[in-house]
């Protein structure tokens, strides 16, 4: 165990109460604008007090509420990659990263740690420049070099690609990955970008409403997101209210159907999830009939709307993605391999 | 002609202007992180002797450093007496142009991103670093604005100096309160040279901040 969180904070009408741990990997704390992601990162930096709890960090108490340990944010060693970069406007980018290097004295070993940086950073021939003249992408980079310069146990990273067009994101995306891994310990990210979490994180909090849903390995919770929730926050379109019928199948009322899953099902289960990808026009599994209602062009797919030819008035219609070469034909049938049927279970109907 | 005054009203604005620059940054910057109602409250105070007519101030000043008063009592035991002497009139200056500096300071300090400050914090940078080194230069506009205008209103302090300090030709007269007294005895001509030095002096301030701000301006754009 390398960062332990727990801890809780009342602000107005918002209750923050999180509780995680993560091991040296990238955790991605993923939720909505306002669940209280960024005001987590900043209660493990000091920046922020939380009422109660603890934080613990390669074994030192960062935080606790029961000791009255409160450690400054100058003396808690964690990295904090802001959404703006926070490069100091007023100097240039070696002495910002500078600012990061003050605790070591010796002159020459300051010189090649700067050079390191700008190295790794693709940042020679820029250090004298100010934040200002430089790209979105340098200025981030810079703000990572200025962090990585104090050696911190713990990166974190607020929503790191969220100032940068869509170009640019997918590449910095691949570049942080691969700096990410340069620097092999704990990294929180925040983001409330499914496909960023996707990307760049090995395991993913889901964070609604200033509560950890479920924390899973990436890959496991997009492939079995278990609850209602955790479904929409992966992207999940389709999903309606279930029953359990038997050990691999369940019923849908609304939408008159009953589909074969891969999972062996629960007790509890309350509905079923199926992403805009996975209905298959090929498929003999899950197959039925449908009926076409509309169809939404986007750049590169077609959205092709549909109802089952037994769904319940008064019900949305279900939601499909597919290439643009792979128009369904008519009579349309549907069909959805077992696999990708997501079991869902809990409270929460609508 | 007697250049005393000339020298008095340098030494008097001077030092003023460095004990505002201090106090109006600190008031600044302690005020702009309290919460609304508090902000409101304490604000009213620090920005009263701005509204307040000069010659008000320099009766609540007789009234509180005068020699039989307590605090007046208090500070000559140091040696110090305020009333008829040039120390008088630099704290008639300091709390006449203090709100100049505390008011524009801290519309300066209220834009400053504080996200810098974290960032600093974050990085293992004292709190004095991120003052001094970040947060000032990041409101140096403001607050020098806000020198310029407390230096300028220093210089040209006359109610207050006059109720607390007088005119004292060699003591206690500055370029203001000489203006005043020549031409009240009649001496135009005198009081039009008096003038003409104030204004040179004002003049040759506003070049210099001007100058100041555009090598400022080219070393961010540099």
């Amino acid at each position: 165990m390398s960062l332990f969180v727990d801890i809780r904070k009342k602000l107005g009408d918002f209750h923050l109460d999180v509780r995680f741990e993560t091991t040296d990997n990238v955790l991605g704390l993923l939720g909505a604008s306002g669940s209280g992601k960024s005001m987590t990162l900043k209660c493990i930096a000091g920046i922020e007090k939380p009422d109660a709890g603890k934080i613990v960090l390669h074994g030192v108490t960062l935080f606790d509420s029961e000791k009255r340990i409160n450690l400054p944010p100058q003396k808690r060693n964690v990295g904090y990659l802001f959404q703006s970069y926070a490069l100091f406007p007023n100097m240039n980018v070696r002495q910002n990263i500078l600012c990061g290097l003050h605790g070591e004295k010796d002159k020459a070993v300051k010189e090649r740690i700067l050079a390191e940086l700008l190295e790794m950073t693709q940042l020679q021939g820029f250090d004298k420049h100010r934040p200002h003249e430089l790209s979105g992408g340098q200025q981030q980079r810079g703000a990572l070099a200025r962090i990585l310069a104090g050696s911190p146990n713990l990166l974190m990273l607020d929503e790191p690609f969220s100032a940068l067009d869509s170009q640019l994101r997918a590449r910095l995306q691949v570049e942080m990955r691969e700096m990410l891994k340069k620097f092999g310990k704990s990294v929180l990210m925040v983001t409330h970008d499914r496909t960023e979490a996707y990307r760049l994180c090995h395991q993913i909090a889901l964070v609604d409403d200033g509560k950890i849903l479920t924390q899973k390995n990436t890959k496991t919770l997009f492939a079995d997101p278990e609850s209602r929730e955790a479904a929409l926050m992966t992207g999940c379109k389709n999903i309606m209210d279930a029953e359990k019928t038997g050990e691999y199948e369940l019923f849908v009322p609304a939408w008159g159907i009953h589909l074969t899953t891969a999972l062996p099902l629960r007790d509890g289960l309350t509905a079923v999830g199926v992403r805009a990808h996975y209905f298959n026009a090929k498929t003999s599994h899950n197959r039925y009939p449908v009926r076409f209602v509309e169809l939404i062009e986007e750049p590169f797919e077609h959205i092709f709307q549909f109802r089952y030819e037994g769904q319940a008035e008064n019900t949305p219609t279900l939601w499909w993605h597919l290439p643009k070469d792979r128009m369904p034909r008519e009579p349309y049938e549907v069909g959805i391999a077992p696999q990708n049927v997501l079991p869902l279970y809990g409270a929460g109907g609508r | 002609m007697d250049m005393f005054p000339l020298w008095n009203s340098l030494r008097v604005a001077v030092l003023s202007s460095v004990i505002v620059f201090f106090l109006g940054i600190f008031a600044a910057f302690y005020v702009s992180r309290l919460n609304r109602v508090a902000k409101g409250i304490v604000d009213v105070f620090l920005t009263l002797p701005l509204v307040l007519p000069p010659t008000v101030i320099g009766y609540f000043l007789l009234v509180t450093v005068g020699a039989r008063r307590p605090l007046g009592m208090f500070f000559s035991e140091f040696g110090i007496q305020f009333v008829m002497t040039w120390y008088g009139g630099v704290l008639a200056a300091v709390v006449i142009a203090f709100p100049l500096m505390y008011r524009t300071a801290r519309g300066a300090f209220e834009s400053f991103d504080e996200t810098l400050a974290y960032a600093g914090k974050t990085l293992g940078l004292s709190n004095s670093y991120i003052f001094w080194r970040i947060r000032m230069p990041y409101c140096r506009q403001g607050i020098l604005a806000g020198l310029v205008l407390a230096f300028a209103r220093a210089l040209g302090e006359f109610g207050a100096t006059v109720m607390l300090i007088g005119y004292t030709p060699g003591r206690t007269a500055t370029i203001s309160t000489t203006v005043y007294h020549l031409w009240r005895i009649g001496d135009d001509s005198g009081a039009f040279r008096w003038v003409m030095i104030n204004l040179a002096i004002s003049a040759v301030v506003l070049l210099a901040v001007n100058m100041l701000e555009r090598k400022n301006r080219r070393a961010v754009i540099r």
